[in-house]
């Protein structure tokens, strides 16, 4: 066996590390251990003088294995791979030790920080001692991108993808595109209507030779990893013929059974067969079973629209027998775009709503100020009246610990735009209750300005409630807004027409389900957790799934689109590279040991361990591009017929005897 | 020019008396909006969290003492700011530093407590002379039950009949129970939130070892505010029981068949059940009492518009009940005008606070004719 010669830097991490640790001692001691040839300590052992200094000892002292005490391995530990891979080594012959994170960071005494890195330092030189090289391997990387969620995130990153001329498939559980964006009338702060920028992106999804678009559709399974998973999507029934609908809308006029329109957040009333909205993307009718009397009768009554449809799309087979589809196919890499669902204000009953007809949610105001809306773009109140004053409450649902902490990020400026349409469209007086005003996007602040300008009533103050319960006549009739004027240091009381509530931005009702299907993770606040929150925002931590925009927390139009972007160029890289890398450090089955009872493979979260046949017994089999080495199994093999490469028990029981010797 | 230099001294005296919630507060007002102060006469509650962030507290207002600790506020603060535990450190600053003044009503009830053990300043030895005639047995090893009624219906003549209503069901049902010496002492929970923290501990001290070695294992209260304390403070000083309200106990004896009021002496009322904040909202018991009063044959229970989490306070919490009131102010005056819109016949009470201020507000609104104010074990000792 050839000599082990082991080289030892520590990192002074500036004063991170040095300022606590004694690194010259620490340094010093490395020395004394066996099989040590060099022990240095430098200013930034990640500089690029500091990596020259570790590939100039492998050349000149012959090193074959390097120790760095630095900061996390999270950080720094592929930086010192490469290096000791320019250097002629292969990369796993390389031990990180954390004394940064683990000790410097953490501890005031010197003295004992000190011996505290000496003995992480010595642990990891034992370590090192065992490590054998790998290889690593390079497997094919499917081109395909899987998108979720046809929303002003979802189309864009498809848009992006499939212009690179990649095959996209876009997944919308709605029966058409559009997502939120398509309900809001005018985008803050520039006040460009959102449709008019919105629908031009969805018929280019529309008619997209590299996008397929499955609408009304949901992932029901992902299975593999980066590079190749197996998705199987439920395409749900629309109880029509999609090859000869042609959107002419008859159906809807003929049909006589009405409930809410999701799309007009309840203010306007849909057919049992309807298109969602004009532009819906695919233009196509959808038929609502629970609704539709011909459905729930078996073909017994009704049947309107069988007769009037021309275009003979909707029939008794249409109605009655068309299932759901199962649809099957393979992408490399995944986009979740799956947005936000908007807080039920109701919850708060101090602010009445669902009690009081002219207090409203936030969406319920954009489809009223939308000129495609149900009122024709008027600000009506429900009997009709304009009205002379309206109330506008900020935080409904944020920052608010009994219901959600964070800040939800754009009702802030919603609420500014609400209170310019008040006043552009019904000329009525605008009370806005803020707690503080958050305007902090390009042209938000300017928007602010112009807010005030326009003459709005500003009321600092969370609001404690909404009544009817008149205490003087000018209050007779009017919803009355209670709250403190925190400047004022007075309690208020406004009587108002109609109140907007900006209720918080949630995460779906369905995204624990969703996290369980890609095996991502969420926040406790309820959204997609990114890898990282400053550095790696869009990835999560499972490789070859992004996240973008509002299912990963609440923002606004701009950041969803930037998110989305990130997320294609992702995909896009991956796709470029054409093969992905695989970990090394992986597990392997001794199947003479392995008696096929199929724990690893229940336990695997990766899907990588699968039960082989082998000489007439079953023997379990590891994928070595979907295995990411986390050792779930070979911690559970009952006969220990699983090992990890890089964590044999050999190396992990020399740390841990070292560290106590 | 009056310039307000931040004061770290006083922010210190403040967190050091346990206002370190305060630090929370974003001052969004959402508190003062809630108070029911406001309603009457102005409150700002959230002025006072931020005074009290920049040490620019004014000890000597009357402000320090207005807060009933109704917990109307915390309840629905979005920063989770324990508003009563600020209000309360402000008060130990004033009584235990002399920063301020004491309110007259207020420093004779401590005196009182501090001497007497009970609020009113009468004898100890007479705590448990409303049982005489009851044959009630003094709580011994073996006893299941420790009857504790609290200072008011201990000695308060009108206030009695809810101690002796409870011993009547208690004697009747056959229940082992029993009453501790005369050594027992105030319970000590608003003493506490009128910031006399010293006495309180003393008292806590004298009842833990009076119950332990008396063996007390489990504690029936007539009062929300011997419940709170027992339950939610006593065990951080050591005292550790099982503690139930009467409703609780009450609710469960119904429930287990234990209890059955008769359909022979129904109460044919129209009733309509006050939440005590310190059953409710401190401690989120709402059900168990309208479970009994609907349980009562003949009696038709009514809600206030303003039930449950939502209750309006009698105006008796955090020292209150000792401090008078002025007329036009009463929250209980308020209370009594809503039972009365409501059509009620009866004001059922679970608290010996609240049945002091509406048994109060009746008789000054001369209404003494037309509505009745009863506590449940009164309402449950009719129709047994």
């Amino acid at each position: 066996m050839e000599e082990i010669r082991i080289g030892v830097y520590i990192c002074q991490c500036g004063l991170n590390i040095a300022g606590v640790v004694n690194v010259e001692e620490v340094a010093k001691y490395a020395g004394t251990l066996p099989n040590v040839v060099v022990s240095r300590h430098y200013r930034y052992m990640c500089s690029d003088p500091g990596q020259d200094l570790i590939k100039k000892d492998i050349q000149e002292l012959g090193l074959n294995r390097v120790v760095v005490a630095a900061c996390s391995p999270k950080m720094h530990e592929p930086t010192f791979r490469k290096a000791v891979e320019d250097g002629g080594l292969n990369p796993y012959l390389y031990e990180h030790a954390n004394i940064r994170e683990h000790c410097s960071w953490v501890h005031d005494d010197k003295k004992l920080a000190t011996n505290k890195a000496k003995d992480l330092v010595r642990a990891a030189v034992r370590r090192v001692y065992y490590h054998e090289p790998l290889v690593i391997k390079e497997a094919p990387l499917n081109p395909n991108v899987l998108v979720v969620g046809g929303g002003i995130a979802g189309m864009q990153a498809a848009l992006d993808i499939a212009n690179g001329q990649h095959k996209v498939y876009l997944v919308e559980k709605d029966p058409s595109i559009g997502g939120h964006m398509m309900q809001l009338d005018r985008t803050f702060p520039t006040l460009d209507c959102s449709e008019c920028i919105l629908t031009p992106k969805m018929s280019d999804v529309g008619r997209h030779p590299f996008i397929e678009l499955l609408a009304y559709s949901e992932v029901e399974e992902v299975s593999g990893s980066i590079g190749n998973f197996k998705v199987k999507v439920r395409k749900k029934a629309r109880h029509i013929d999609e090859s000869k609908c042609i959107g002419c809308n008859v159906c809807e006029e003929k049909c006589p059974w009405k409930t809410d329109s999701e799309f007009e957040m309840g203010l306007a009333k849909r057919k049992a067969v309807y298109i969602p909205f004009a532009q819906a993307v695919p233009h196509l009718a959808v038929v609502d079973p629970n609704l539709c009397a011909y459905i729930k009768s078996d073909g017994k009554k009704c049947g309107a629209c069988i007769k009037f449809c021309e275009a003979q799309a909707i029939t008794p087979e249409t109605l009655l027998k068309q299932t759901d589809q199962i649809i099957e196919f393979d992408v490399g890499t995944i986009i979740i775009a799956t947005g936000y669902d908007q807080f039920d204000p109701s919850v708060i009953p101090h602010y009445g709503y669902g009690k009081y007809d002219n207090v409203l949610t936030g969406l319920q105001f954009e489809r009223m100020t939308c000129a495609a809306g149900p009122t024709g773009g008027k600000i009506l109140l429900k009997d009709g009246r304009e009205p002379e004053s309206v109330a506008i409450v900020h935080c409904v649902g944020s920052r608010d610990q009994n219901y959600h902490e964070y800040c939800s990020r754009v009702c802030c400026m919603y609420g500014l735009k609400y209170a310019h349409l008040i006043k552009e469209l019904a000329k009525a007086d605008v009370y806005e209750f803020y707690i503080d005003m958050r305007c902090f996007g390009e042209g938000y602040e300017e928007f602010y300005k112009r807010l005030s300008e326009e003459g709005v009533n500003f009321i600092r103050g969370k609001v404690a409630k909404i009544t009817d319960e008149a205490l003087s006549d000018e209050e007779k009739g009017k919803l009355i807004v209670v709250g403190e004027d925190t400047l004022l240091g007075k309690i208020v009381r406004v009587p108002v027409d109609m109140v907007i509530l900006c209720s918080a931005l949630e995460a779906r009702s369905d995204a624990e389900n969703l996290a369980k299907i890609f095996n991502i993770n969420r926040r406790a606040d309820g959204f997609f957790l990114e890898r990282h929150i400053k550095l790696d925002p869009v990835a999560t931590p499972t490789d070859g799934i992004f996240i973008a925009g509002c299912c990963e927390g609440p923002r606004d139009i701009p950041d969803t689109v930037a998110q989305a972007e990130a997320t294609a160029a992702k995909a896009l890289s991956l796709i470029s590279k054409g093969t992905i890398t695989t970990e090394a450090a992986i597990s392997y089955v001794d199947e003479t040991i392995c008696s096929g009872c199929g724990i690893c493979e229940a336990l695997c979260p990766f899907q990588a361990i699968e039960l082989q046949p082998r000489d007439g017994k079953r023997v379990s089999h590891v994928n070595e591009v979907a295995c990411k080495g986390c050792g779930a199994c070979s911690a559970a093999c009952p006969s220990g017929a699983i090992a990890m490469h890089h964590f044999t028990n050999e190396q992990i029981l020399a740390q841990v005897e070292a560290l106590f010797s | 020019m009056n310039t307000l230099s931040p004061y770290k001294e006083a922010t210190e005296v403040i967190l050091q008396a346990g206002g370190e919630p305060v630090k929370l507060c974003y001052q969004c007002g959402l508190c003062t909006g809630t108070c029911p102060w406001n309603t009457v006469r102005s409150f700002m509650v959230r002025r006072i969290m931020h005074e009290a962030q920049l040490g620019a507290t004014d000890f000597g207002s009357e402000d320090v003492w207005t807060c009933v600790t109704c917990r109307a506020c915390v309840q629905r603060c979005p920063r989770g700011v324990e508003i009563i535990d600020v209000m309360r450190a402000i008060r130990r600053a004033v009584a235990s530093l002399g920063l301020g003044i004491v309110p007259d009503a207020l420093r004779i009830s401590a005196k009182n407590i501090a001497g007497a053990g009970n609020p009113i300043g009468e004898a100890p030895e007479k705590r448990n002379d409303w049982a005489k005639d009851l044959k009630v047995r003094s709580f011994a090893s073996s006893t299941e039950i420790l009857y504790f009624p609290c200072c008011v219906p201990s000695y308060d003549p009108d206030v009695k009949t809810v101690a002796r209503a409870t011993a009547t069901i208690f004697n009747k049902l056959g229940i082992d129970y029993g009453l501790i010496g005369t050594q027992a002492r105030c319970c000590g929970e608003s003493i506490r939130k009128a910031g006399h923290e010293d006495t309180f501990q003393s008292l806590v001290q004298n009842n833990i070892n009076l119950f332990t070695t008396n063996g007390v294992k489990t504690i029936v209260v007539s009062s929300p505010h011997c419940y709170h304390t027992f339950k939610n403070e006593y065990p951080e000083l050591g005292g550790k029981f099982e503690v139930l309200h009467t409703t609780q106990y009450l609710a469960s004896l119904i429930e287990q068949g234990k209890l059955k009021l008769s359909r022979r002496v129904g109460i044919n009322k129209k009733v309509i059940y006050s939440d005590p904040c310190y059953l409710g909202r401190h401690n989120g018991i709402y059900n168990e009492p309208r479970k009994i009063l609907q349980s009562i044959p003949g009696l038709k229970l009514i809600e206030f518009p303003d039930a449950r989490e939502d209750a309006l306070c009698c105006g008796g919490g955090g020292g209150r009940i000792w401090m008078d009131t002025p007329k036009g102010q009463r929250f209980s005056d308020m209370r009594v005008e809503q039972a009365v819109a409501q059509g009620a016949d009866i004001i059922a009470v679970a608290c010996p606070y609240c049945f002091l201020n509406y048994r109060d507000s009746v008789l000054s609104m001369g209404k003494a004719d037309t509505m009745q104010v009863k506590d449940i074990s009164e309402l449950v000792a009719e129709a047994i």
